[in-house]
């Protein structure tokens, strides 16, 4: 499965012009601190969450995530979206919340370790 | 000007907070202060600075220290402390967070009374703000509107695993202009600094971010100053003009 898949079947909005979106997403990871992906986020997961500050482009760049959900309609803030592009980081969003986007996510195969 | 060591405690909540005990009144905090052996203290309630006037005015005549701060909650929902000279007008300030606060009623089944009260413990009133809540400011705005009205601004306890900037974003923001990173009482700066650090070029202050009275002074923050006042620490903070944080 990848980004553009998951993009086109859950309606997501891509924050994000010129970012990967053919890479595969093998699995996923929900969590709004930082500290925590840090710790248990894997390689090529796609993350959700609300946090839209510039510090989650470094984490996925660090844990080499395939890309970041934000939720609630929450809009990334200009930085984050700046440094996303420059890392080529891809930013999504969906106004669905959190709980709702996993299990559709879980429902179309996406697993957690 | 002769220097020499001051103890702080910088991080002391009142009974305005709604995680703070009704017996941290203000006399009773400098009490505990001075029983404690402190210099100089800060009120640091959360998203309010309004019982901070009362303590200042208790500890008049004392001897012992007050500025007037706030323990403000970020959008990330990271603590920040501001730390302010007491010849501050604080009003615009405050009116700025209170109108960023969101508007829920404080529910008293799970929040203590937030009580307002003057420098002889009487009680004025009740504070209707969601001091629990998250401001709507990031990080950074938080730190520029601390800036902005002449304070300090430190990353509250980094070794927490809740408020804490490290917790909610995994690392302090690079250009994030802070005075200091503090440390909470369970664990020494040198332990912390191995943990969590180093945050060089950031200081590292320990304080008792105490909720009850007994918690005043359990970690404390030596400064080798000419007087106990907010330029001062600034300057210790920065290491300038021989002022430095002692290491204890």
């Amino acid at each position: 499965m990848t980004l553009t898949d998951l993009a086109t079947r859950l309606e997501l909005k891509v924050h994000t012009a010129g970012t990967p979106l053919e890479r595969p997403v093998l699995g996923g990871y929900v969590s709004d601190l930082l500290s925590d992906v840090i710790g248990h986020g894997r390689k090529d997961d796609l993350w959700v969450t609300m946090q839209v500050h510039p510090n989650i482009v470094a984490v996925a760049v660090l844990k080499e995530l395939a890309g970041i959900v934000l939720v609630n309609g929450r809009e990334p803030a200009a930085e984050t979206l700046q440094q996303a592009e420059r890392e080529g980081v891809p930013v999504l969003g969906t106004r669905l919340g959190a709980f709702e986007l996993v299990g559709r996510l879980y429902g179309m195969g996406l697993k957690g370790s | 000007m002769e220097l020499r060591r001051f103890r702080a405690d910088l991080h002391i909540h009142t009974c305005l907070s709604p995680c703070g005990e009704l017996s941290m009144s203000p006399r009773a905090v400098v009490d505990r202060a001075q029983a404690a052996g402190l210099d100089i203290i800060a009120v640091t309630d959360h998203n309010t600075t309004e019982n901070s006037a009362a303590v200042i005015q208790a500890a008049r005549g004392t001897g012992l220290a007050v500025l007037p701060g706030m323990e403000m909650t970020t959008a990330e929902e990271v603590h920040i402390l501001g730390l302010f000279d007491p010849g501050t007008e604080l009003g615009p300030f405050q009116a700025t967070v209170y109108r960023n606060l969101p508007d829920v009623p404080s529910k008293k089944r799970f929040v203590k009374d937030q009580v307002i009260v003057d420098a002889a413990d009487y009680v004025t009133g009740f504070s209707p703000h969601c001091l629990f809540g998250a401001t709507r400011f990031s990080v950074q705005e938080a730190v520029d509107l601390i800036h902005g009205h002449g304070g300090l601004a430190i990353a509250c306890h980094v070794d927490r695993e809740s408020f804490s900037i490290i917790s909610q974003l995994g690392f302090i923001p690079p250009g994030l202009c802070l005075e200091a990173v503090e440390v909470s009482p369970r664990l020494t700066v040198a332990e912390a600094r191995t943990a969590f650090g180093p945050f060089d070029p950031l200081p590292m202050v320990r304080f008792s971010d105490a909720h009850q009275p007994e918690e005043i002074g359990c970690a404390t923050t030596d400064f080798l100053v000419a007087s106990p006042n907010l330029e001062e620490i600034r300057k210790a903070l920065a290491g300038k003009d021989g002022r430095r944080i002692i290491p204890s």
